[in-house]
């Protein structure tokens, strides 16, 4: 296997990042965790996007996601986390492969519309199941990985933060690939014009439906990383704002780089952070003005500021 | 055979409220193709401005209750033209001409800002101003006993909806609005000042979302993040019924609005999940909505 620059710096920033786990705070590396976790959702938002699908209801496979772990640990004696997060992915992958075979034959606002729709009933009945503590939701039971059992607290969130690094970068590099790779230039193609990509031969309904089965899987790794981060799961993940947030940072980052999400998630978190301690009223609006200044002026998202340096080198 | 009627009264009391909140979000996607996210924090503005006008005016004047009725319009009146020009003057016509998705985020930008307005101008506590609802009394319909208020807003949601199909399809506007929603290009190549169209039809959308929100504020405790709810609740009608149609909202709210008062009274666990199950099966059948029109696919 041939690692390019682009794989051999994503690895050497997940090394820095691990390393750094030993000597940072613990609040520091909880909030590295969430905003990490999170933007492996935001991968998935963006995978679509790419192909020119936003997608309002990927909070629907970071629940799933989170839920899977959550149950699996209370209800089928699942204590070890890759197991349980792989059984995430299994779920989510099986539902998408069914919502996808409807999903895929809309475009636009259609498809927002509808994955909204499927977030929201997913939230509807989470909501309503009192076995899954309602809309408390419930605390995801202690878990093992490979038999070990970190200690409580600072030792566990360490190795979720660990965990969060590496499945950071094995996704990275894998949609790094697939960028690369052929049919992940298809996928901007079909954005382009999609009836141009049909009368070259190609199914983009068949892509998009393999980019939307895709992103589920990596969105409910994330959610659930965060359920074991948080050690709770709870309905909201599937609610429509949460989807929104992860709009906003995709947009926020930009298509540019596989690297963008993460510290679009980061940035996003840090902001989120301090906006809520310093002006609680008035984050959102900060947010929203974010937002409206990323797409007038960077509509390329935050990673432009980084690649606009280097085409002006070339020139 | 009570509870069928139970069912019946409920869905239609859900379903004009439904019809209130969606039809400015219909109006306004039908004409300008924007999908407006923000349409759930006009329907709160709405609520917050009269809700507090109300408030005052019961605190303080005691005058006859009947002038409550003309605040409750006038607030939502005055709060949505404002906002309406503002909005539309201000951020949506540097806009135009882009992406329909793009619109959506935009407009989601602006939820984000409104909402976050809506908590700097009046606070985060609850408001009340129940005063309107309670003195209409109920009326007893064998064992059930229905509000007379929410009975008015049936009538009030059917009068608006004739209203706005009587503009739309009997007035010379609403024959020039018609044809901007066929073809933008040729309305303006025609002479219809489509920039003029599109700001009254905005402001008409947002005063209309302003209205519900001020008719609704006397059954409820107006707080923060109402408009959140709402707008996911509106989006499922005018999708179910096809984006752009007025005839479309409405079947759309009656659809949402019966099932859902079915689900409370049957099954109350599937409440929520009926409303966006019914908007997937619509869907999955019809795209386009029940009454939307079929768009060709531009190469």
């Amino acid at each position: 296997m041939r690692l390019d620059k682009t794989e051999i710096s994503l690895g050497l920033v997940a090394l820095a990042c691990v390393l750094f786990g030993f000597v940072s705070p613990g609040w520091l590396i909880f909030l590295l965790t969430i905003a990490l976790a999170k933007a492996l959702v935001v991968q998935g938002v963006v995978m679509q996007m790419r192909s020119g699908l936003v997608s309002f209801g990927q909070g629907l496979f970071y629940c799933i996601g989170g839920y899977t772990v959550g149950m699996g640990g209370q209800f089928f004696g699942i204590h070890d986390a890759i197991a349980a997060l792989s059984l995430g992915m299994f779920v989510a992958i099986v539902i998408a492969m069914l919502l996808g075979l409807l999903l895929t034959r809309y475009r636009e606002i259609f498809f927002a519309m509808l994955s909204l729709a499927f977030s929201m009933i997913l939230f509807g009945i989470l909501v309503k199941s009192q076995e899954l503590g309602s809309t408390d939701g419930f605390n995801v039971h202690d878990w093992t990985l490979f038999g070990w059992a970190p200690e409580a607290g600072a030792g566990s969130q360490h190795t979720v933060f660990t965990m969060t690094v590496v499945a950071g970068l094995i996704v990275a590099v894998l949609l790094h690939r697939y960028t690369k790779a052929g049919v992940g230039v298809i996928c901007e193609a079909v954005r382009e014009n999609e009836v141009r990509v049909e009368y070259l031969g190609l199914s983009p309904r068949w892509l998009l439906y393999g980019n939307y089965v895709a992103a589920a899987a990596v969105s409910a790794l994330g959610g659930g990383l965060t359920a074991l981060a948080t050690g709770h799961v709870d309905p909201e993940m599937a609610y429509w704002t949460t989807s929104g947030e992860f709009v906003f940072i995709a947009l926020l980052g930009g298509l540019g780089h596989v690297a963008a999400p993460f510290i679009a998630a980061i940035v996003f978190s840090f902001v989120r952070t301090y906006a809520i301690e310093f002006v609680p009223h008035t984050w959102q609006m900060i947010l929203g003005f974010t937002l409206l200044a990323v797409i007038i002026f960077l509509p390329k998202g935050l990673w432009s500021l980084v690649s606009r340096e280097k085409t002006g080198e070339r020139a | 055979m009570t509870s069928l009627l139970a069912v019946l009264i409920d869905g239609s009391i859900y379903a004009s409220w439904l019809f209130l909140v969606a039809a400015g979000l219909t109006v306004i996607y039908g004409v300008m193709r924007i999908l407006n996210m923000a349409h759930g924090s006009f329907y709160a503005i709405g609520a917050y401005s009269a809700a507090s006008l109300v408030g005052w005016y019961f605190n303080n004047g005691m005058g006859p209750a009947w002038v409550s009725y003309l605040l409750l319009v006038g607030a939502a009146l005055v709060a949505g033209l404002i906002v309406g020009v503002i909005v539309e003057r201000g951020l949506l016509r540097l806009m135009y001409g882009r992406d329909e998705i793009l619109m959506v985020i935009i407009t989601y930008a602006l939820l984000l800002i409104l909402e976050d307005g809506m908590k700097i101008v009046w606070g985060v506590s609850p408001y009340f101003a129940y005063q309107p609802y309670s003195e209409l009394g109920r009326t007893s319909l064998g064992l059930l006993k229905v509000s007379n208020y929410d009975v008015a807003l049936v009538g009030v949601s059917a009068l608006l909806g004739l209203g706005l199909w009587a503009w739309l399809e009997r007035t010379n506007q609403g024959k020039v609005l018609r044809a901007v929603i066929h073809d933008r290009e040729i309305a303006v190549a025609m002479g219809v000042n489509v920039k003029l169209m599109f700001t009254i039809t905005f402001v008409l959308g947002t005063t209309l979302g302003a209205l519900a929100g001020a008719l609704t504020a006397p059954a409820i405790s107006v707080v923060p993040g109402i408009g959140i709810e709402v707008i996911v609740l509106a989006f499922a009608v005018v999708v179910i019924g096809g984006l752009g149609s007025i005839g479309g909202a409405a079947v759309g709210a009656l659809l949402v609005g019966l099932s859902r008062a079915a689900a409370v009274h049957y099954a109350p666990e599937f409440e929520l999940f009926v409303i966006y199950g019914v908007m997937s099966l619509v869907l999955a059948f019809r795209p386009e909505g029940l009454f939307g029109r079929t768009l060709v696919r531009k190469i």
